[in-house]
């Protein structure tokens, strides 16, 4: 079973539907993998679908690292593929 | 709602009185998957039926396609909201798979090549609803549409016709699938546009 | 609370009012807008769009910002997609004076900070040129020395957007076309897709450790990131923007 070029984005391409949800920028963030440990950024991940349901996948193994799925009026998470998202923040 | 924007309409057309609430009609065939396309070669391709006493029964894709088949035309509705008419298919009706398959399940989960997974009653599978299909518009199905064989289920939504599918376990308890587990209607009926959780 | 973390700020909807348009080329079109509560962008990053119809009907895109960092002005570059419900508008219907709705600057990875110093390799497949024309008008802004080279593939010479920008800057910033259809007259090479002999040829060599910016189609930018990776480039220096599902 081979993977072929898909039509995924990157994760800077959710990072506006995102700051909905986070207030953060997560592009910048750094994600460890739960699954294979790979650390990268954010941005890095591989986005597929959108809406109403969002996937964002580890670029080492294809783990989903974040979904997300959006109605009018809620929002649903699951980050159980993260094991570790790191924020920079910056300070006033 | 937002600033109206000078001129902008949308393309879409809601009019056609065949659709179900809140979808558009389109011509295209979109594609939408919540992960890479695996590509599957015929040689090492199965599909299997396992009941809830973990007794299964195995396809490869020669015994497979040896099953009668049936070509037939259905419309097909999509969550992302679009809809599409008179898709014509060819695939082995879920009456012929679970034949000789014995249980008393009430639940089925169908898997994919891949991790995805999606739940639907095993009743939505039977009586002529549902199918494995191999062929789209007299082609062998393409690899983006869930190619070499795909679920269709087309009285539900599309996201419960899972694209790649390698199999379905019977149960006599229901488990959500990989959208069902986070907001996506547990039945996703488009009539009555069970979307997400709570739409009734 | 002395010492507050900003967390970041939710991003509201701003309107922008069109000031300018001007076709780049036939299919493509550059839109500036004047946003009285920008709050200032860096190379790279780009906008979500939002249109909304009478009816409710709403469509939201993203588009690269294409203009180095200047108060209060956001441009984008939009390439039409004939079926398509956002581009054709954008490059056909909006005229000066119309307000449409704007969110960003969004993004924090893909961008070109005057602070960088380091070679920089841009690889532009289509309308991927825009943030990186971005990146290369902010190196002129801040009379930045940091050595950048452009590798662009486009259909023809028609396409290419920003042509006479990129002519003059091409003194400063070492440039080369890549001709997927048509090739100009005269033109060395039969047009093709950028290759392993165009990457070895025309980019940085994996030595002067650059840092990579590949932006396009998605199956462009997975190809030319594929060509830098082979050719050794570190894969943590090579930064992608993928814009869509297909096309080239
Ligand atoms: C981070 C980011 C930055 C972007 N920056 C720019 C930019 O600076 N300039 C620009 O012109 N575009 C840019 N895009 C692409 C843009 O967001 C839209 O996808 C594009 O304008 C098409 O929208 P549409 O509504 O016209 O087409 P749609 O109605 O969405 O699609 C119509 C048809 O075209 C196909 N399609 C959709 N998008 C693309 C694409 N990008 N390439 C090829 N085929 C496509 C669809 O599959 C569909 O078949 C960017 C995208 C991202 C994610
Ligand atoms: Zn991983």
């Amino acid at each position: 079973m081979d993977r072929s070029a898909q039509t995924f984005l990157d994760g800077n391409a959710a990072a506006g539907e995102l700051r909905d949800i986070f207030v953060l920028e997560l592009s910048t963030a750094t994600t460890q993998c739960a699954s294979c440990g790979k650390i990268a950024a954010f941005a890095e991940a591989r986005v597929y679908g959108m809406e109403p349901g969002l996937i964002a996948r580890c670029s080492g193994c294809e783990n989903p690292l974040m979904r997300v799925v959006k109605s009018s009026g809620r929002v649903w998470l699951d980050l159980r593929g993260l094991q570790f998202l790191e924020v920079p923040t910056s300070s006033v | 709602m937002g600033l109206i924007s000078r001129g902008f309409t949308s393309k879409r057309d809601t009019t056609e009185t065949k659709l179900p609430p809140g979808q558009y009609l389109t011509k295209d065939f979109p594609v939408l998957s919540a992960g890479p396309t695996p590509r599957v070669s015929l040689d090492t391709w199965a599909f299997s039926i396992a009941n809830e006493a973990g007794e299964s029964k195995q396809w490869d894709w020669k015994s497979f396609r040896a099953l009668p088949s049936e070509e037939f035309t259905v419309d097909i509705h999509c969550v992302t909201r679009w809809s599409k008419f008179d898709t014509a298919w060819e695939g082995v009706s879920l009456d012929t798979l679970l034949q000789d398959v014995k249980t008393s399940a009430g639940f089925a989960l169908a898997h994919s090549y891949g991790d995805y997974t999606t739940n639907v009653p095993l009743a939505d599978l039977r009586d002529g609803k549902a199918w494995i299909v191999f062929k789209y518009a007299g082609k062998e199905l393409a690899p983006e549409h869930g190619g070499p064989a795909r679920l269709l289920i087309p009285h539900l939504y599309l996201w419960k016709s899972a694209k790649w599918v390698r199999g379905i376990s019977l149960m006599t308890s229901d488990k959500p699938g990989f959208w069902e587990s986070l907001g996506y209607n547990n039945y996703g009926d488009p009539w009555r546009e069970q979307r997400y959780w709570g739409d009734v | 609370m002395a010492g507050t973390a900003v967390l970041g700020r939710r991003l509201s909807w701003l309107v922008g009012t069109v000031t300018e348009v001007h076709d780049e080329t036939p299919a493509a079109r550059t839109i500036v807008f004047d946003v009285p509560d920008w709050p200032g962008h860096v190379a790279g990053q780009h906008v979500d769009v939002r249109l909304t119809a009478p009816d409710g009907y709403s469509a939201v895109r993203s588009y690269s910002i294409a203009n180095a960092p200047t108060a209060n002005r956001v441009e984008i570059t939009v390439v039409r997609i004939d079926d398509g419900e956002v581009s054709p508008y954008l490059t056909q219907t909006v005229a000066q004076g119309d307000q449409l709705e704007l969110r960003g600057p969004i993004g924090g990875w893909f961008v070109w900070r005057p602070a960088q110093t380091e070679p920089v390799q841009l690889i532009a497949g289509g309308s991927g040129i825009v943030p990186l024309m971005a990146m290369i008008r902010t190196r002129a802004l801040a009379q930045s020395n940091a050595p950048f080279r452009l590798l662009y593939s486009v259909r023809n010479p028609e396409s290419v957007l920003y042509a006479a920008e990129l002519r003059e800057c091409s003194r400063d910033v070492s440039i080369t076309f890549a001709y997927t259809r048509t090739v100009p007259d005269g033109w060395p090479t039969p047009p093709g897709r950028i290759d392993a002999a165009a990457v070895a040829a025309h980019t940085w060599p994996a030595n002067a450790a650059p840092q990579c910016y590949v932006c396009g189609p998605t199956p462009f930018v997975e190809s030319a990131a594929d060509l830098l990776r082979a050719a050794g480039q570190e894969p943590g220096s090579i930064k992608t923007e993928r814009f869509g599902p297909t096309g080239g």
